[in-house]
């Protein structure tokens, strides 16, 4: 791969990508417009997290990619295997020790520290699109801080189900000022965006747009009063490691519809593991 | 137990092996080189160069054998390298009044100066199988005549004379780059019809399509189509002029439209605009008509809500990599989102079945 600049990209587009992480980390939560790359992995599978990975990244990162939580995923060992080849860099699963982390749809379980720097893969950066499907028009809602459409809607699901119906994805609010969507995170972790010690950007490459969190940012989930904002995940506990705390998929495992659930963070729940933790469906 | 996701590392290096088996195919059939691909397979490779915005034959044969012939995988290989090469410079506008036209055909006049070339169309062609070609390939020569001597003028410029036509009026501001800056809305004409040449033939030509049958109605005529090869002049700044850097050969197409005039202008006929990379006239005529569509605005029309009117629609959602990327991702793994989705689901259930119950009871 000698061919190509460290981290594929040439110098001159990550530093219009650095522009851009810059701006976003100056006015937390805006979504900045950046004329982002094809990348050779196809638009939808991660190309604005790996251009923003590309950017920051430099000989001495240590690189961890999850996705779904969990590193040993086709599309995280694929773009992890990307920045072997491109960049050469260091990789590891362990979330300690890595300085650069790309994710798609999880924040880890372990707290992230000051120093490292956590990027989100993104599709649909506009937390209002599918209010209003125009470019032109969500810009200005966001310029004139019109939110009311937002408010409207998740008033609307709680008059109908009960509850605000968004699961994933769940907007939040970032130093009183933008709306902004976490990126598909299911809102078990949107707690987590909040006052993190760790940098956070946001890449969506499709959709052209960086945004980002600096350390120790506001970010408040969109909720009511009387319907105040709740996070939450399968009600059990992990069948390896035994944690509660932990977000749970849920596997099937028998014909008969037999189900266990299991840590989403693979990197936690081995962790927990080799510690002596055991859950009720260990081996 | 739960190996699910485990191997994923060694399950795709398989995959990409028997991926490259597959697309070898039976190796006792002989293997395509890249030059049958690139002068036998002419039009698939015009239509790699132009969605792939990159004018180089060989190379997008080679995408399209490395693609197993699937043209948008081909395309999405150009575009990942077309978008690593450095950049040198900009060439001048190609003019193409000097083209050497191996097909030129006016739909507007019977005969025009620069005369009505068909060139190697399909057009009147009778579309039965030809098993002559399943056996041997040889073709009788051409016959063949010296071409005219001269330019060919444009028809538009004919009707421009009267005033018939609107202007297009000289206009040296430098385009946006599409592939340097964001696509951004509004976007001007020249930003539009760079998105529309390198749009999905498919898309452009269901667009087109539609405002045929009344969705954005401009009824257009083919003013003139023009396929042939022009000069690419680039300005070297050690010389300070500019000199011929070799030739691509482009499509253009130029309809010549109704409009009924508006509060600030006279009737007169408007135009669409398409000029494509390579012979790929299907796509040069959908585009001149989508281009036409678009510009509703600046000719003080009605917006009809056409999907072939609405820019944002049509540029955010032309890109044939954008969307096979966005599309196909969902076969990525979703399971964390959809299991938030699965207990929100249970829960509403619950609370549902639990009132129901209540209500049955009272």
């Amino acid at each position: 791969m000698n061919a190509y600049n460290f981290a594929y990209l040439d110098e001159q587009t990550k530093r219009m990508i650095r522009r851009a992480i810059l701006k976003g980390l100056a006015i937390p939560g805006y979504q900045v417009p950046f004329a982002s790359r094809e990348m050779p992995m196809p638009y939808g599978w991660g190309t604005g997290g790996v251009q923003v990975s590309a950017a920051v990244l430099t000989p001495e990162d240590t690189f961890k990619v999850i996705d779904q939580g969990a590193d040993d995923t086709t599309n995280a060992v694929s773009i992890r295997t990307f920045f072997e080849r491109t960049a050469g860099v260091e990789t590891t699963t362990a979330t300690a020790d890595a300085s650069v982390i790309q994710t798609r749809h999880r924040i880890p379980e372990e707290p992230l520290a000051e120093g490292q720097i956590l990027v989100y893969q993104v599709p649909i950066p506009e937390p209002l699109r599918f209010l209003e499907p125009r470019e032109s028009e969500t810009r200005k809602m966001h310029s004139l801080e019109e939110y009311g459409l937002m408010h409207v809607k998740l008033y609307e699901d709680i008059s109908r189900h009960g509850h605000i119906a968004t699961s994933y994805a769940y907007p939040v609010k970032v130093e009183g000022r933008y709306v902004m969507d976490p990126s598909p995170i299911p809102k078990f972790d949107n707690p987590k965006l909040g006052d993190m010690a760790a940098i956070q950007l946001f890449g969506a490459g499709r959709e052209q747009r960086i945004y980002a969190l600096p350390p120790y940012t506001q970010v408040i989930s969109l909720d009511f009063e009387d319907h105040p904002f709740e996070a939450s995940k399968a009600d059990h506990c992990c069948g390896l490691c035994g944690t509660t705390n932990s977000y749970l998929d849920e596997v099937i495992i028998d014909d008969a519809g037999g189900r266990m659930f299991v840590c989403s963070d693979t990197d936690y729940c081995e962790a927990r593991q080799a510690a002596g933790h055991k859950g009720k469906d260990a081996a | 137990m739960y190996v699910a996701v485990k191997g994923g590392e060694r399950a795709i290096e398989n995959a990409h092996a028997w991926l490259a088996e597959e697309r070898r195919g039976d190796s006792d059939v002989a293997e395509l080189s890249i030059a049958q691909i690139r002068e036998q397979l002419s039009l698939a490779v015009n239509r790699v160069m132009a969605e792939g915005s990159l004018y180089d034959p060989d190379l997008a044969a080679l995408a399209i054998k490395q693609a197993r012939g699937d043209l948008i995988e081909a395309i999405f290989l150009i575009r990942a390298y077309r978008t690593t090469l450095p950049r040198f410079g900009v060439s001048e506008p190609v003019d193409t009044g000097v083209m050497a036209c191996d097909r030129r055909i006016s739909a507007t006049f019977k005969d025009l100066p620069g005369g009505q070339v068909l060139g190697p169309t399909f057009d009147y062609t009778h579309r039965l199988l030809d098993f002559k070609l399943a056996a041997d390939g040889d073709v009788p020569e051409a016959p063949a005549r010296a071409a005219e001597p001269g330019d060919v003028p444009h028809v538009t410029e004919f009707l421009n004379r009267e005033g018939l036509i609107e202007e297009a009026p000289h206009d040296d501001t430098p385009p946006p780059d599409l592939t340097r800056e964001p696509l951004e809305m509004p976007a001007d004409r020249a930003l539009r019809l760079q998105a529309l040449t390198r749009a999905d033939e498919g898309f452009t030509l269901g667009l087109a399509y539609s405002t045929q049958r009344g969705y954005g109605r401009n009824h257009a005529f083919v003013g003139e189509l023009r396929i042939g090869s022009v000069p690419v002049e680039m300005e070297i700044p050690e010389l300070g002029f500019a000199i011929e850097i070799g030739e691509v050969t482009l499509t253009e197409c130029e309809t010549v439209n109704q409009f009924t005039g508006s509060k600030t202008e006279p009737p007169q006929f408007t135009r669409g605009y398409g000029l494509v990379f390579g012979q790929t006239e299907r796509k040069a005529i959908s585009m001149a008509l989508v281009d036409r569509a678009l510009r509703w605005e600046e000719l003080g029309e009605d917006f009809e809500g056409a999907p072939a009117q609405d820019a944002e629609f049509v540029l955010y959602h032309a890109d044939n990599i954008q969307a096979t990327g966005f599309l196909e991702h969902i076969k990525l793994p979703h399971y964390v989102d959809f299991q938030s989705e699965l207990e929100l689901v249970r829960k509403l259930r619950r609370e549902a079945g639990a009132a129901q119950t209540q209500e049955a009871a009272e």
